[in-house]
């Protein structure tokens, strides 16, 4: 378990290179010119060649590359054009609000995805299945940023029971995480329903219960134990998706969060902001998907046997994801 | 009697013949009444689109402050925005701009993901793991981050939206592509083909992808949903769809500063979005139960 572990972080090294390498690229092709951003349009050319002098942007892109690469492996992200102030210090400073947002609405979408996608398949083709089916593909066509402005529409505007935007105390996190995570919570309906749906057949479960055994404990032991191997793999994408609707939802609830952050690191060519901040998202997104890996293995006694060769465990997981998403 | 026995049998045995799989698939997919449901709005929303130059002949960005905010009704059947812009017109032409970038940009993720995924997929080793282990690397950034770098980096306008959604589906593509390839690869008909000296590229058009068409068609309607929300969800942050174009996305970012007052600016956009995704996301559900009834359930 700990080579796998191991292995595994020393594979997310190339990969986290190659997305500061994507990066330098875009900013390649970006139009406008940071100098001219920052010391505004009329100033001097000298004055902006040295500007671009002082941050390495007269270099060649690929010099510029491995210049900030290796100041990267010493630690050091660079400051912001803008502020001057350190880069890390400043994504720190926001960081801890975008992952909350993240992982309350993930955790609104787990519980309330599981919850209904069981019950969904366990009242299969009646009208509880059809209408949770129904909310299911309801939520997964809706724009969340449109889910959200109905939610302020209904709740802080009409009822006036929540605020509208800031981000000052538990009240303000409800609706852009209920935003997020309602809406996430149908695409796990659906995966919950169906694998769950595949399991209720098995011959396990036919065993169990003609041996008589209780039906809540052939729900709890046997169908939900086996049904929850697709839907885990499915969270580390759900993962990925809330920390990519949370910029949205910054924009909207005005909150000051990592999102916010980058739109504007993003309209002002402040490149080392961005950086950073895409490097720590791409860093939680890869953790997170080899957490979720390891605990599928703590769930699957087959996979944890596999372990022993901890090659396979991967493509076992990417086999089951692929097979809970067609 | 007999002869007439005969005679039944012979009709049926032609029709059994007659009837490929994709015949099949598409009779299944015909009896599905949700699908057909879905399929019937989508045609709707893109033959209205479609004439959305003779239903308002005015254009969509013909102004009259005079009668700004007037609400759904008589006149105005969608009523009008800020600028007395008939949002029947907005609306309308916004279908053909966000139809146009769902199609667009699934064709640029299709094309590119399943030349990756089959190239990745049929020669496996080393060409797979260079595909494969770049493909990681977009994947490690959240969908909806990597279309905003890339259409920042390229700018706004249509074409950057489309491009900046079509690549930002390619990894999935190329994924949904090679699995399938990597068992259809090892079978004997491949084998065949090979020892009578078919070109490799022969063997990955002809005989490896028409095996693998039907999570190619599932993925692509799927897509099609998908790319329609990210464009729009692009537009409404201000980077893909420039104003005055009435991209859906952009219409209620535009109207959001009147949400208090005129709601229906946001709503009516909203609903279309809405409406046009899940007919998509039906019409996809209903094809991958016609396409693949071992997976129905």
């Amino acid at each position: 378990m700990l080579r796998y572990t191991l292995r595994r972080l020393l594979l997310m090294i190339p990969v986290l290179i190659g997305v500061t390498f994507l990066i330098f690229l875009l900013q390649s092709f970006t139009p406008g010119d940071p100098a001219s951003l920052v010391l505004g349009n009329d100033a001097e050319e000298e004055e902006k060649y040295e500007w671009r002098e002082k941050y390495d942007l007269n270099d060649p892109l690929i010099v510029q590359y491995v210049k900030y690469m290796s100041r990267v492996v010493r630690g050091d992200f660079g400051v912001s054009y803008r502020t001057n102030k350190n880069v890390t210090l400043t994504i720190l400073e926001r960081w801890p609000t975008t992952f909350l947002v993240a992982v309350l609405s993930v955790s609104i979408s787990v519980f309330l995805g599981m919850m209904l996608g069981i019950i969904a398949a366990l009242n299969r083709n009646n009208w509880v299945d059809s209408f949770a089916r129904f909310l299911g593909m309801l939520g997964v066509s809706m724009p969340n940023f449109w889910f959200a402005l109905l939610l302020i529409m209904t709740f802080a505007l009409k009822l006036k029971i929540l605020p509208v935007s800031g981000f000052y105390g538990p009240e303000y996190w409800i609706l852009p995480t209920a935003s997020l995570g309602i809406l996430g919570a149908a695409g796990l309906l659906r995966i919950t329903r169906s694998s769950v749906l595949d399991c209720i057949n098995a011959d396990y479960v036919r065993t169990a219960r003609s041996k008589g055994q209780k039906e809540g404990k052939i729900v709890m032991h046997h169908i939900l134990r086996n049904a929850l191997i697709p839907i885990v793999t499915s969270i580390g994408g759900y993962i990925a998706a809330a920390l990519g609707g949370t910029i949205i939802m910054e924009q909207i609830f005005a909150i000051s969060g990592l999102g916010k952050l980058m739109i504007t690191a993003i309209n002002t060519r402040d490149y080392p902001l961005l950086r950073g901040s895409v490097l720590l998202i791409a860093t939680t997104t890869s953790v997170i998907n080899l957490i979720v890996d390891l605990i599928y293995a703590q769930i699957d006694p087959r996979v944890k046997a596999a372990f022993k060769n901890s090659i396979k465990v991967r493509r076992l997981s990417e086999k089951a994801a692929s097979a809970s998403e067609s | 009697m007999n002869n007439v026995d005969q005679k039944e049998v012979k009709i049926n045995r032609r029709e059994i013949r007659k009837r490929s799989m994709m015949q099949e698939s598409l009779e299944r997919l015909v009896r599905n009444k949700t699908a057909m449901a879905g399929f019937a709005v989508i045609v709707t929303v893109a033959i209205l689109s479609a004439l959305a130059g003779v239903i308002c002949p005015e254009g969509y960005d013909a102004q009259d402050v005079t009668k700004a905010f007037i609400r759904p009704g008589k006149e105005y059947i969608l009523g009008t925005d800020n600028l007395g812009r008939s949002m029947l017109a907005r609306v309308l032409y916004g279908g053909r701009i966000s139809l146009t970038i769902g199609i667009i940009s699934t064709s640029i993720s299709a094309a590119l993901g399943i030349i990756l995924g089959s190239l990745a997929g049929y020669y496996g080793n080393k060409v797979d793991n260079i595909i494969m282990r770049t493909l990681d690397v977009f994947h490690a950034i959240p969908n909806t981050l990597l279309a905003i770098a890339i259409s920042s980096a390229m700018g706004g306008g249509i074409v950057n939206a489309m491009i900046a959604v079509g690549i930002s589906g390619v990894p999935n593509f190329a994924k949904v592509v090679r699995a399938p390839i990597l068992a259809v690869k090892e079978s004997e008909f491949v084998e065949a083909a090979r020892s009578i000296d078919a070109t490799n590229a022969r063997i990955i058009f002809r005989h490896i992808l028409p095996n693998v068409l039907s999570p190619i068609i599932i993925t692509i309607t799927g897509q099609l949903a998908g790319s329609i929300l990210a464009a729009s969800s692009l537009s409404f942050l201000g980077l893909g769809v420039q104003p005055p174009m009435p991209e859906w996305g952009s219409l209620i970012a535009n109207a959001r500063q009147y949400i208090r007052d005129y709601s229906y600016l946001v709503s009516i956009p909203g609903l279309a979005i809405a409406a046009v995704v899940l007919s998509m996301n039906l019409f996809g559900d209903g094809l991958r139960d016609a396409l693949d009834p071992k997976l129905k359930n």
